[in-house]
């Protein structure tokens, strides 16, 4: 008997639009979340507002130019607090483990999640562990969540809703570098390369700009989906369009070409350590400056701003001066990239 | 010289852009034959610089999209079979035949990879030796070449498992169609990678025959641009030709061993293209000295012949008579998380590029 029912397919885990319908349909209409969907839950506590965020990794292979899952977990889980404008505190991190899995390598992997988390300033304070039979997982796979403190001025800054046409937007780096690292150390496609990931966590940078300056609109970090997924959604939220001058975003020259051969966006390839930041345009200067000094943020570049548009098109000014629209990515991008 | 910046330089851009704006006095139809064409253009937004007068339709140049039901129904066949592994490209794993797409069958268990070349295919026949697998051989004179090598690789080596579903066509007598369909065209750009392989003669009917412009074009924005360029000017001189314009990859004679591979390992056939029908001539057969890797010769299947979507309308797209816009499913009931014809789901179909960097101008 064939299965009646829909089954989830690759798709399902993109990150695009049916994984948005998929958590709709299913997830959301049955646990009640409010609408719009950001990186973290705020939640109310007495005199407290916290930032709650829960994310699982499962990229392959484990280890990559540039990091581990380890650090990619407790990384990620750090960036979805700040960008939401809270500064993390709290991680816990649970472990589904392949029986034959190197004990060596558990511990790298653990060593460099305690390394990230301290130089962070955030704790690893519970977890758990988990051993499955050979094949039924592959190789490792850690389930992170994450508590921060949201201080009343920043709840804005991740449902979008101060921002305004006119405002500025801004990157901190060059995009696409952790897919390509990604994709250069899994063995079956054939290149190498030298590209590493651009994981890093990012509240030191986020805590610097949102410590001196005043009107930070929106931020989110540009991950799975790359940075076009980032930009439709910011348009969804917040009404508007967004113009984006193509010439202005960096991609490294490695990343340029690989992309180049293998038919890839670099707008929409996954990053991982990299924030899309909207600010009023007065203080788009003093962010750039802020960013330009950070190690996480010496190749920021201001990419476009929010115009008026009520049917909340993306528009790319193409590097050639053409024009173009920028429209949420579909399908399969690349699996298990984190 | 890194053969890509060079081609995207916007002061050039601008002074062809000024020459196109001078030259183009009339009203110009021309179709770009390839995907990868159509890629470009709207990847780059070339069609919102070039002047209201010239228009640029998308042609049947996209292997995925005019591949028919029947061969994706083929493929699942062979994926339902114990021993058999479908070793595929994977833009084809997502197009839909008559009522699945491989990716749903991969999805309830069937064996089915993704794979880069055909090389990697033979691989997997190495390491499974107790397997069949399975190539759907898609495209046209640019990966018809790997496909042949392939199977002479399996042939000499004795690999018994290793079988081609061959779908490979050839472009000139599908263009040959669109132009005695009557789509009003003045000109063609042609494919510069076709013509890399076949070299620019296979194209000399379109204006020896026709009398209509055709330029081989390279892929970058300046290729596109100087072909554009060069098709008003024969236009305007009522002088057509073959004039290739991707000099830095093709030639007017081709490259002659991978031209000797495909007419050593295939021979032409009456081939079914999605959206045109059967159109003779077009397709490439496995040769019988070859046929021992031929999966159709070789695993029985008794598949029903399959028709297309009513509503559909890539047959008029692929010929250039309608854009995406004039199509009552695309973006509504046809989208690329869910297409209905193959049009939407190649990275170089048309409705999916149209979807995909917008139907802006």
């Amino acid at each position: 008997m064939e299965a009646k029912t829909e089954l989830v397919s690759m798709s399902h885990g993109s990150g695009g639009k049916l994984t948005g319908r998929l958590i709709r349909e299913v997830f959301i209409s049955r646990f009640g979340m409010a609408e719009p969907l950001t990186d973290s839950a705020v939640v109310d506590y007495e005199e407290q507002r916290l930032a709650f965020t829960t994310d699982s990794y499962v990229i392959d292979p484990v280890f990559f130019p540039g990091g581990n899952i380890g650090k990619l977990a407790v990384c990620g889980t750090i960036n979805d607090l700040a960008v939401s404008g809270a500064i993390p505190k709290y991680i816990s991190a649970a472990f589904i483990i392949e029986e034959g899995f190197h004990i060596d390598s558990l511990k790298l992997i653990a060593d460099s999640m305690a390394f990230e988390a301290e130089k962070a300033g955030v704790k690893i304070i519970t977890g758990d562990t988990k051993v499955v039979e050979k094949g039924k997982c592959d190789s490792i796979f850690i389930s992170t969540s994450g508590i921060g403190i949201l201080p009343a001025d920043r709840v804005h800054i991740g449902a979008a809703s101060r921002v305004k046409p006119g405002d500025k937007l801004i990157i901190n780096g060059p995009v696409g570098n952790h897919s390509i690292a990604v994709l250069g150390a899994r063995k079956d496609l054939g290149f190498v390369s030298a590209v590493e990931s651009d994981c890093a966590s990012l509240n030191i940078l986020t805590g610097k700009i949102l410590n001196e300056c005043r009107e930070i609109h929106f931020m989110r970090d540009l991950t799975r989906g790359g940075l076009v997924t980032v930009l439709c959604e910011l348009a969804g939220m917040c009404g508007n369009g967004i113009l984006i001058n193509e010439s202005c975003i960096p991609v490294d020259e490695a990343v340029k070409g690989i992309c180049e051969i293998l038919g890839f966006d670099p707008l929409s390839l996954a990053n991982e350590g990299k924030v899309l930041i909207v600010v009023k345009k007065d203080e788009c200067e003093k962010v750039l400056k802020i960013m330009r000094k950070d190690p996480a943020g010496f190749s920021a570049s201001e990419i476009g701003e929010i115009i008026a548009d009520k049917e909340n098109k993306v528009i790319l000014k193409t590097q050639i001066g053409g024009e173009r629209l920028l429209i949420m990515p579909t399908g399969i991008q690349l699996p298990r990239i984190c | 010289m890194k053969y890509i910046d060079e081609y995207r330089d916007r002061e050039l851009i601008s002074l062809l852009i000024k020459r196109i704006r001078h030259e183009a006095t009339g009203n110009y139809r021309f179709m770009e034959v390839c995907g990868g064409h159509t890629a470009a253009i709207r990847r780059f937004g070339i069609q919102s610089m070039i002047p209201e007068n010239i228009a640029l339709l998308s042609g049947p140049g996209c292997p995925v999209c005019v591949t028919g039901n029947l061969f994706i129904d083929k493929a699942i066949t062979f994926s339902h079979f114990d021993d058999v592994i479908i070793t595929t490209f994977g833009d084809l794993i997502r197009v839909p035949g008559s009522n699945s797409s491989l990716e749903k069958e991969k999805s309830k268990g069937y064996d089915i990879r993704i794979v880069f070349s055909g090389l990697d295919a033979l691989d997997i026949a190495k390491t499974e030796s107790n397997k069949k697998i399975v190539f759907p051989g898609i495209g046209f004179e640019t990966t018809a070449p790997g496909t042949a090598a392939t199977i002479k690789e399996a042939f000499s080596n004795g690999l018994d498992n290793y079988y081609v579903l061959s779908s490979h066509k050839i472009m000139p007598p599908a263009i040959e169609e669109v132009i005695k369909d009557g789509a009003a065209i003045h000109g063609f750009i042609c494919p510069g990678h076709v013509a890399a392989i076949t070299g620019s003669s296979i194209f000399d009917f379109i204006s020896e025959k026709y009398h209509l412009s055709c330029v081989v074009s390279g892929f970058e924005p300046v290729d596109i641009l100087q072909s554009i360029l060069l098709l008003i000017r024969q236009v305007n001189t009522g002088c057509p030709g073959t004039e290739i314009e991707y000099s830095r990859a093709v030639t007017k004679e081709g490259n002659r061993k991978a031209r000797m591979i495909i007419e050593e390992v295939f021979e032409l056939c009456d081939e079914d293209w999605r959206g045109f029908g059967s159109i003779s001539s077009s397709g490439l057969k496995i040769r019988d000295k070859y046929g021992q890797h031929d999966a159709e010769k070789r695993i029985p299947i008794n598949v029903k012949p399959a028709s297309d979507n009513d509503l559909c309308i890539c047959n008029q797209i692929l010929r250039g008579i309608k854009t995406p816009d004039n199509c009552a499913l695309y973006k509504l009931k046809c989208s690329p998380e869910s297409p209905v014809g193959a049009c939407m789901v190649s990275e170089e179909g048309t409705c999916n590029i149209y979807f995909r960097y917008g139907s802006k101008n």
